[in-house]
């Protein structure tokens, strides 16, 4: 059985990576092996514990249950891409640390995903949201308590706005989103 | 959430206050080191051929297509693997019973691994390892716990002679007199169903032998004890072949990481290859024939008891299944000795243990070595004892708990507890609830229909570590020492760093350390670096274990730093020409207490030390680096004849109060409120401990209502994918309030106990007493986790109790 | 838990896709959201020798609201269903199966007809697809195009009617006309977005005076395909719904099933649980509220 390597081009964290691969490469194993990226993590290959979370043009999808083949063409924000810029964190990283929201730190990028892809969404998100909004990340360190308190302090009016000014939390820039075909 | 109250407490600068960990830097921007991050030139890649039956002899294995496949650089079978190792050997005294990594000769369960494939990828692998093909002839196999026990069982290990791996009968006091004198007898049986941490990551090894240094290093996502020196052992390399990567992030362990076999496999496979080899498990090779399931118990319990509900006596039959092979795994019945009347003044008991072997995939230590089960199968005879007496079952326990002004309180077992005040816990955890207003909520929840209760569990969580309960097991493994280590050096500008020994998977263990050293030597602990060892350069330790660490690492720490802060006061002392006691350690500065103008700081006596041997006190070693390596407290005993130890040295405690409802339409449960009273001493740091008790919550949860490994009769694991072994989201965990209460413990640095196993060793037993208390309503019970809604509608439906016609 | 090799076409116009298939037959398998297929391949269970990729294909991405039917696209994503007021407006009760449809992550790539073509007996979209008396589009090289009713199109637990050659290009579903449309959709699973160990759908149409107009109810989780139960339906029509008649529609529903058991429900619960979910969606959609508003009863 034949399988043809494919040439693909993916905007990563604002970067355009070009690569050959083999089609059944996950869009997960691409970023980890194929570009070093290997702050999304893989937990089960099989779309349910939500470690491999990335955000495709800016919603978060399952990495395991994607063949990077299938992104070509489109924008990949990975838990490296969500900070602001060198030496900063955005807000809701920022929070993570503050309430103590992880431990060993396994399902945090995706996480983190998750609750970036809420607050884009609905700013001032209530409980249940959030627990919905991370509904489909497992993590087995913390029981969620904190993590639900980092999304409530991220998205309290006055947090303490640890980003530069003029860039928006978590987002990659504007180049490197525009121009992206519809999938 | 430190009471501010406790004096024990407020004297400290840093330790118990909020900070932030300081691992939290690289895992928020996805910078961590976790092993399969670990990337080296020419890797090679494992993909596991597994046996498909749960008992079998091989016939025959032909490898030769797999071996064909361009980029296949081996494909290894268990005949040349075994001859080239020594065995895994259990625990207890039964070295029939070996394991290696792969099967020769016959599989003993459906998962394991028969045969290795090594490949340019993990994706080109597992294809070869499809063209493996192996010729199996099924034999006689055993499922079932309790049948496996029967004489005429199919035997796991025949050269064992039996399934039953181990069994002592231990009697610990006047057991048959004190169930003569009781006014009541009240027997139960409980069931523990096979759970597991299962942790989100899978277990990964990677391994590069050097031919000119002869050197295995090793990077792996281990939590284990002794872990460098049984793989060097097994793979019959010295002790110092091999170099394990302590500073390996863990990504969530709980017990479970302790995967030797797969780490022998790609040792063995990285030097014959001469390639770095990793094999990262994929999750269908992790719950099937990683070995990292859990206990598997049936407790039957009696309880003597007075009519004015004092407990006099326990008889407990513990009956653990644990698999096909045997690791640590037996010894799981061993913990729970220490604690084994849990916080209650219960005068003596009688504990008959058996750990027992069948032909599923094998149980390895998970978060409280045994103590959660047990937990669950005290707490639940004391409700019992409680709707049998129609006493209130909090003032039943009220009446049992041991008190504040008993301590240390010796058991029947030999343990000594070494402090605490459970009905202060109890009473803080009531008032959280509050309890006035959770009873309301019940009713209120009962008046719609519901059937709702209030669950109540007061458990202990020994802490501290022991290898005690190992010679408890096999009288030939005399071994009493459990200890740590740490290193600390100031360096030539100033700056301090720390080195610990061992791994560390969610722990913040670098927080818990630099903190320490910055109370001791009033630095600042962001200022402090600590690094993980290599098991090269490392001193020793026992792994974070036993909820050990805060204990034995921040013990060791503080042991380095105080020498430290003495070696710099005695060279202080020394070139201002006064005693000691004349001197003020302040801020890492010192001066005359009564002339603080004659006065050394800290770059000062830095320079002193490392550059100025003529200013040095003579026979000062010079240089500033310190290590301390120490016993675990009150460690260093053999058991007695009779099975008497002291096991764990210190012991924390909880008090989980839950309020709980089921829709008697769906079974459906639901938790409503979720309080859990901690006291673990003093905290070194809160945020660290609040962060590890609601996720033993969380674990607790799962084994509660949704987790087990599930077998069919064919010894087929049922539940081998995250579609059927359901773990918790954050949608079925709720809201979890901690209110801390500090008993020191008179045995440590700061009076901190350990708190690591802390929310699950009493949380399931909590969700449980809810749930029977809502049953209870219609006189039904359920003893067995987990309690499923298709658990629970059974004996809904058996007990008759519908308000509408069903189908 | 990698996928075996294939090759991998990326269509590029829905004729060419047809053509794929009609080269390749059994041996390929069609690629959408993936988020069913794709864990299936990582395990093994499907090994296509091609996988086409009909994700770009703008003509099986539109959705057109037209005055009976919104015609959808087999590809469109069904968050953008569930996000979409319009949705809402007139297919209520696929808006409210969809908030049942895993996580937000799988409904961010997951596709309504891929939902469909994968046919899961417990999957919500099906259920919803019976209940509405949806009409899918199916297509092939040498057939050209053919309409199924929903209830011909499930034939099995992951079986549907889809030719060897055929993709499934979009789907018709029927649009109640009038005021008082309600539709609710509950499940109960083991967690939530868990596949449903039973689940029931209704639409009604209720007049000003409470009175049942209309109605269209069924079960998934419990059969090898989603089962609506028009007939049942009908006798709903000149009611006020209250709970007994709620419960006995419900019982005479159930009995009509034959479920299987599993892990973690056997036959005799699952019948349980569906009665008391058909009860539950018959009750909530039935229930006084403003003109034109779905309740959805999300059980808790």
């Amino acid at each position: 059985m034949s399988s043809p390597p494919v040439t693909i081009e993916i905007k990563v964290n604002g970067l355009l990576r070009a690569q050959t691969v083999e089609p059944r490469t996950t869009l997960v194993d691409f970023l980890r092996d194929h570009l070093g990226l290997t702050g999304t993590h893989v937990g089960c290959e099989h779309g349910v514990c939500g470690a491999c979370s990335i955000l495709l043009n800016g919603e978060p999808v399952r990495s395991c249950c994607m063949f990077a083949v299938q992104a070509s063409g489109m924008s990949v924000t990975t838990v490296e891409g969500l900070v602001p810029e060198r030496g900063c964190l955005s807000n809701i990283q920022d929070a993570f640390c503050e309430t103590h929201a992880l431990q060993c730190g396994y399902c945090t990028p995706g996480m983190l995903i998750a609750c970036h892809a809420l607050i884009d969404h609905t700013p001032q998100p209530d409980e249940v949201q959030i627990r919905e909004a991370i509904g489909g990340n497992l993590c087995r360190c913390t029981g969620y308590q904190q993590i639900v308190d980092a999304v409530k302090l991220a998205t309290t009016p006055g947090y303490q706005n640890r980003k530069k000014p003029g860039v928006i939390s978590g987002q990659p820039s504007q180049e490197a989103i525009k121009e992206i075909s519809n999938d | 959430m430190t009471d501010p109250k406790h004096p024990a407490c407020n004297t400290f600068k840093y330790i118990g206050r909020r900070r932030r960990a300081v691992e939290h830097r690289r895992f928020v921007t996805g910078q961590g080191h976790y092993a399969a991050d670990v990337t080296l030139p020419g890797l090679l890649h494992i993909a596991i051929v597994a046996s498909p039956y749960a008992s079998a002899r091989i016939v025959s294995i032909d490898i030769s297509r797999a071996m064909s496949v361009p980029g296949v650089h081996d494909v290894l079978t268990g005949e040349e693997l075994t001859a080239q190792i020594e065995p895994m050997l259990p625990g207890v005294d039964a070295p029939k019973v070996a394991r290696y990594p792969l099967a020769t000769g016959v599989v003993r369960y459906a998962g394991e691994w028969v045969v290795a494939v090594a490949a340019d990828t993990r994706a080109l692998a597992e294809d070869a390892a499809e063209m493996v093909m192996i010729e199996y002839e099924q034999t006689p196999h055993v499922i079932d716990t309790e049948a496996a026990m029967a004489e005429d069982a199919p035997q796991v290990h025949p050269d064992h002679g039996s399934n039953i791996i181990w069994h002592r009968k231990f009697t610990w006091g006047a057991v048959d007199e004190h169930f003569a004198k009781a006014d009541h007898q009240l027997n139960y049986r409980a069931r523990w169903a096979r759970s597991s941490t299962v942790p989100i990551e899978t277990f990964v090894a990677t391994c590069l032998w050097s031919d000119t240094t002869q050197i295995l290093d090793v990077w792996a996502s281990i939590q284990m004890p002794k872990y460098p020196d049984l793989l060097a052992k097994c793979l019959r390399l010295p002790g110092n072949s091999v170099r394990v990567h302590f500073d390996v992030d863990v990504g969530g362990s709980y017990g479970v990481k302790r995967g030797l076999k797969h780490s022998i496999l790609v040792g063995y496979l990285a030097k014959k290859l001469g390639r770095p080899v990793r094999f990262l498990e994929d999750r269908l090779e992790n719950m099937r024939g990683g070995d990292m399931q859990g206990p598997d118990r049936i407790f039957d319990v009696s309880l003597a008891f007075d009519s004015d509900g004092t407990i006099r006596s326990m008889r407990m039959r513990a009956v653990d299944d644990i698999g096909a092979y045997s690791g640590r795994s037996p010894l799981q019945l061993g913990k729970p000795v220490g604690a084994i009347v849990g916080p209650y003044r219960i005068a003596s008991v009688e504990y008959d243990a058996y750990s027992v072997m069948t032909n599923k995939t094998p149980q390895e230590a998970v978060r409280g070595f045994g103590q959660a089960p047990t937990n669950y199968a005290i707490e639940t005879g004391i409700d019992k004892v409680a709707r049998f007496l129609g006493i209130d079952r909090i003032a039943l326990r009220r009446k049992n708990l041991i008190g504040k002004d008993e301590f240390p309180y010796l058991i029947p077992s030999g343990t000594h507890y070494d402090s605490g005040d459970y009905e202060t816990v109890l009473d803080k955890s009531l008032s959280a609830a509050s309890f006035e207003v959770i009873e309301q909520q019940r009713d209120a929840l009962r008046a719609q229909g519901l059937l709702a209760g209030i669950g109540i569990s007061t458990c202990l969580e020994p802490s501290g570590g022991n290898s005690a309960f190992e010679p408890l097991f096999n009288a030939k493994n005399e071994t009493t020492t459990w200890m740590d280590s740490c290193l600390i050096r100031i360096d030539l500008n100033g700056a301090v760093t720390a080195l610990m020994g061992t791994s560390t998977s969610g722990q913040a263990h670098e927080t818990l350390v630099s903190t320490v050293v910055g109370e001791i030597l009033h630095i600042e602990p962001d200022s402090v670096r600590v690094l993980h060892a290599d098991s090269l350069n490392a001193l020793p330790s026992n792994s974070p274990v036993g909820s050990r660490m805060a204990i034995m690492l921040g013990g060791a720490a503080a042991g380095a730093a105080k020498i430290l802060k003495s070696k710099l006061l005695a060279i202080a002392a020394h070139n201002l020409g006064v005693s000691e006691d004349a001197l003020t350690y302040e801020d890492g500065n010192i001066f005359i207490r009564d002339e603080p103008g004659r006065r050394l700081d800290w770059t000062a006596l830095v320079e002193i030390a490392h550059r100025q041997y003529h200013r040095m006190p003579a026979g000062m070693e010079p240089g500033l680096q310190e290590k301390f390596c120490w016993e675990v407290p009150t460690g260093g005993q053999l058991p007695t004849e009779d099975g008497r130890v002291q096991t764990y040295p210190c012991h924390s405690f909880e008090c989980h109060v839950v309020l709980a409802s089921i829709d008697p339409d769906t079974a459906k449960t639901t938790l409503h409120r979720y309080v859990v009273g901690h006291d673990c001493g003093v905290m070194i740091s809160p945020d660290v401990v609040h962060g590890m008790t609601y996720g033993g919550v969380a674990h607790g949860l799962g084994a509660a209502l949704l987790e087990k490994f599930a077998y069919s009769d064919e010894g087929q694991l049922l539940s081998g994918t995250f579609m059927d072994y359901l773990l918790p989201s954050a949608q079925e965990v709720p809201s979890i309030t901690i209110v801390d209460h500090c008993t020191p413990s008179p045995l440590t640095v700061f009076g901190q106990k350990g708190s690591g196993e802390a929310g699950y060793l009493g949380s399931p037993a909590a969700i449980a007493s809810a749930l029977n208390d809502a049953l209870s309503t219609v006189d039904a019970s359920i003893d067995e986790l987990p309690m499923t809604p298709q658990a629970i509608w059974r004996v809904l439906r058996n007990a008759s109790f519908s308000t509408k016609e069903t189908a | 838990m990698k996928a075996a090799p294939f090759e991998y076409v990326l269509a590029e116009s829905l004729e060419h896709a047809l053509e794929c298939l009609d080269q390749y037959g059994t041996d390929a398998r069609i690629l959408a959201g993936g988020q069913s297929l794709v864990p299936m391949m990582a395990m093994r269970l499907a090994r296509p020798s091609m996988l086409l990729d009909i994700n770009r294909l703008a003509e099986l991405n539109q959705v057109n609201i037209h005055k009976d039917v919104v015609s959808m696209g087999a590809t469109t994503r069904q968050r953008t269903i569930e996000d979409n007021a319009q949705m809402h407006e007139a297919i209520p009760l696929v808006r409210d199966a969809l908030r049942w449809v895993g996580h937000i992550q799988t409904r961010n790539r997951g596709t309504i007809g891929g939902s469909l073509a994968h046919a899961d007996p417990s999957a919500e979209l099906p259920l919803a697809a019976v209940v509405l008396d949806a009409t899918l589009r199916l297509c092939s090289k040498t057939d050209g195009q053919r309409m199924v009713a929903a209830q011909d199109f499930f034939l099995g637990p992951m079986f549907t009617a889809t030719g060897e050659a055929e993709c499934l290009t979009s789907i018709d579903w029927p649009v109640w006309k009038g005021n008082g449309i309600r539709a609710a959709f509950d499940e109960a699973a083991m967690r939530h977005g868990d596949f449903a160990m039973a689940s029931a759908a209704c639409q009604l149409q209720i007049d000003e005076n409470g009175i049942c107009l209309r109605a269209a109810i069924g079960i998934g989780g419990l059969d090898g395909v989603p089962l609506a139960f028009p007939e049942l339906a009908q006798q709903l029509i000149g009611q006020r719904i209250d709970e007994p008649i709620a419960r006995e529609l419900a019982q005479c529903a159930v009995q009509q099933t034959e479920p299987g058991s599993d892990l973690h429900a056997d036959a005799a619960f699952r019948r349980q649980l569906a009665v008391v979910m058909l009860s539950r969606v018959l009750l909530s959609a039935s229930l006084s509220r403003p003109n034109g508003t779905t309740l959805s009863s999300i059980h808790e």
